[in-house]
């Protein structure tokens, strides 16, 4: 029988590797049992350290608006707060973007919080599984009386993400290290994100269409989703979208539902 | 009429020994200018973990390098010396990996990573005592059951010791490979790193260590601090060239255990392609003049 009562070391190790106020546990030991110390302060380090970089590869364009040292002093908090619960680092991060939106130091920046939700909805679309998108020709086999009760197949990677602020324009400029020139922050923007193949692409979705692409991708009838679309934008055009989401490889299959 | 069949997405192909060669890590910053030099000799090792999504570019990545040269598969969060049951969810994904990738070589660590719910990014130290053998030989046992073949375990680089531990670092690892029938990764910096952390030669954890299981090496760069009382601390931190003295050990070694397949390891601070390739390269000199000198040996022994 294996000693159960023996294999606490991991509960008394594991508390203080992410609370700075915690001692090193007493159950470590430097050289000649000389307290651990600094020693256990590596393992302190690696995982903090770790975990913003973790974070930093997610966000870079959080981290470009806000600067290094804020942005780093912010995951820091989040680490702490809210380590990862997969060993997949890629899928770390879900709860950033809220996290951000309700940071004290950040409420002058109001729309990092949506760039935040467009960086992580792009990782998300970059590891998504493969599939073809749907052809454009797929559609016009379809007869024009059926086509309001055409549903649509998300693809895997296809996502989107509202904004109140020009947050797909301000992602865009602070994903690389070009100079960024001055943005209206003020008008409202709503990203598609997609990855017909390998590249992940964000579009800037026209007045109704997110809520148009929304619709289809929850499933929703063509005819249903464009009363949505009309009801959100009088300036709402189907046929512009329609063409827009299949060309950005929002989705894999059509197929016609039960209510025809 | 011909029967259509169905072309596999990667070739499968045995993974058979490699033998005494030199490979790096890949990363994917150094596709382009791989891809540029076309099949070459060496193998690339793979941090798992970074091709467990479901798709997209890092699985095409990984194919074009699994095309023309032997992979080595390399888990870094299995947590195997966690006292917790393995995360079945995460065996699986290893399981698909092995199967779709074929490695020639299999690894993970004698560390753990994850404790209850919380993943801390880290290869986490254990005591080593009765108890916490029988737990690591049970994940190690379950390992091997769902890959359908033998892991090699790797010896890790440690900054401090547990009071509880009643046996050596070489004695449990020993141990491990005698109840499970593992193999043994050889990460010839730890070893370094360690030894100096906690004040004892080198050497004498390489007398104790059991070589006729390594069946991989691996040399790495560390960075340089002190403990509390100005003892030297070594941070085993794959960010910079290996260090003289782990050449010097992978020399002795080589010469004891003869060449096995080497890895080196650069995992941060990434330099360009041709820094890494030279490190191989004087890897692959030390490597050769082992198996010229097993060759000779051979003869004498004919």
């Amino acid at each position: 029988m294996r000693p159960e009562a023996d294999l606490g070391f991991a509960a008394l190790f594991a508390p203080s590797l992410l609370d700075p106020a915690r001692d090193a546990p007493s159950t470590v030991a430097g050289r000649n049992g000389a307290p651990a110390g600094r020693r256990y302060d590596v393992y302190r380090n690696n995982v903090t350290v770790s975990l913003i970089e973790a974070l930093v590869a997610i966000y870079p364009a959080v981290q470009r608006i806000t600067g290094t040292d804020f942005f780093r002093a912010m995951a820091r908090f989040h680490v702490r707060n809210t380590p990862p619960s997969s060993p997949l680092l890629f899928d770390y991060g879900r709860d950033f973007p809220e996290f951000v939106a309700n940071y004290a130091h950040a409420q002058n920046i109001p729309w990092l919080a949506d760039v935040a939700r467009i960086e992580r909805a792009w990782l998300d679309a970059y590891h998504a599984a493969d599939e073809v998108p749907l052809a454009p020709v797929r559609l016009s086999a379809i007869a024009t009386e059926r086509l309001g009760d055409l549903v649509f197949a998300p693809h895997p990677a296809a996502r989107i993400v509202r904004s109140q602020y020009a947050a797909v324009t301000i992602f865009a400029a602070h994903r690389d290290s070009a100079p960024v020139a001055r943005i209206d922050a003020s008008t409202p923007e709503d990203a598609l994100i997609t990855r017909p193949e390998f590249d992940v692409v964000v579009r800037h979705l026209p007045p109704g269409g997110a809520v148009f692409a929304a619709s289809l991708m929850s499933g929703q009838p063509l005819g249903a989703a464009a009363a949505a679309a009309l009801e959100a934008s009088a300036e709402f055009d189907i046929a512009t979208n329609i063409a827009g989401l299949i060309e950005a490889g929002a989705f894999t299959s059509i197929a016609l539902g039960d209510a025809g | 009429m011909i029967p259509a069949t169905k072309p596999a997405t990667v070739p499968i192909r045995f993974s058979l020994p490699i033998g005494g060669v030199a490979g790096t890590s890949f990363k994917p910053e150094h596709l382009p200018a791989i891809l540029e030099a076309g099949s070459q000799a060496g193998f690339f090792e793979v941090h798992a973990e970074n091709y467990m999504g479901a798709g997209g570019a890092p699985h095409r990545a990984l194919e074009a390098i699994r095309r023309d040269h032997p992979l080595s598969l390399h888990g870094v969060c299995m947590s195997i010396g966690g006292p917790q049951p393995l995360d079945r969810t995460h065996l699986a994904r290893f399981r698909s990996l092995v199967a779709r990738y074929q490695p020639a070589l299999v690894s993970e660590h004698l560390a753990w990573s994850t404790h209850e719910t919380s993943f801390f990014n880290d290869l986490l130290p254990l005591p080593y005592t009765e108890a916490t053998l029988a737990c690591v030989c049970d994940h190690i046992d379950e390992v091997q059951e769902v890959i359908h073949r033998p892991l090699l375990l790797e010896n890790p680089s440690t900054y401090v010791t547990f009071r509880e531990s009643t046996m050596s670092e070489t004695d449990f690892i020993r141990a491990i490979t005698k109840r499970t029938g593992c193999g043994l990764l050889l990460d010839i910096n730890n070893l370094f790193v360690s030894a100096t952390n906690h004040g004892y030669p080198a050497l004498d954890y390489l007398a104790d260590f059991p070589l006729a299981h390594v069946e991989e090496i691996h040399l790495a760069g560390h960075a340089e601090q002190t403990d509390d009382d100005g003892n030297r601390l070594l941070i085993d931190s794959h960010d910079g060239p290996v260090a003289d003295a782990v050449w010097q050990l992978f020399e002795i070694i080589v010469g004891q255990r003869g060449p096995v397949p080497t890895l080196v390891e650069w995992d941060s601070r990434i330099p360009e392609w041709p820094v890494l390739l030279a490190e191989a390269a004087a890897a692959q000199a030390i490597l050769d003049r082992g198996q010229t000198a097993s060759a000779a040996e051979d003869r004498r022994a004919a």
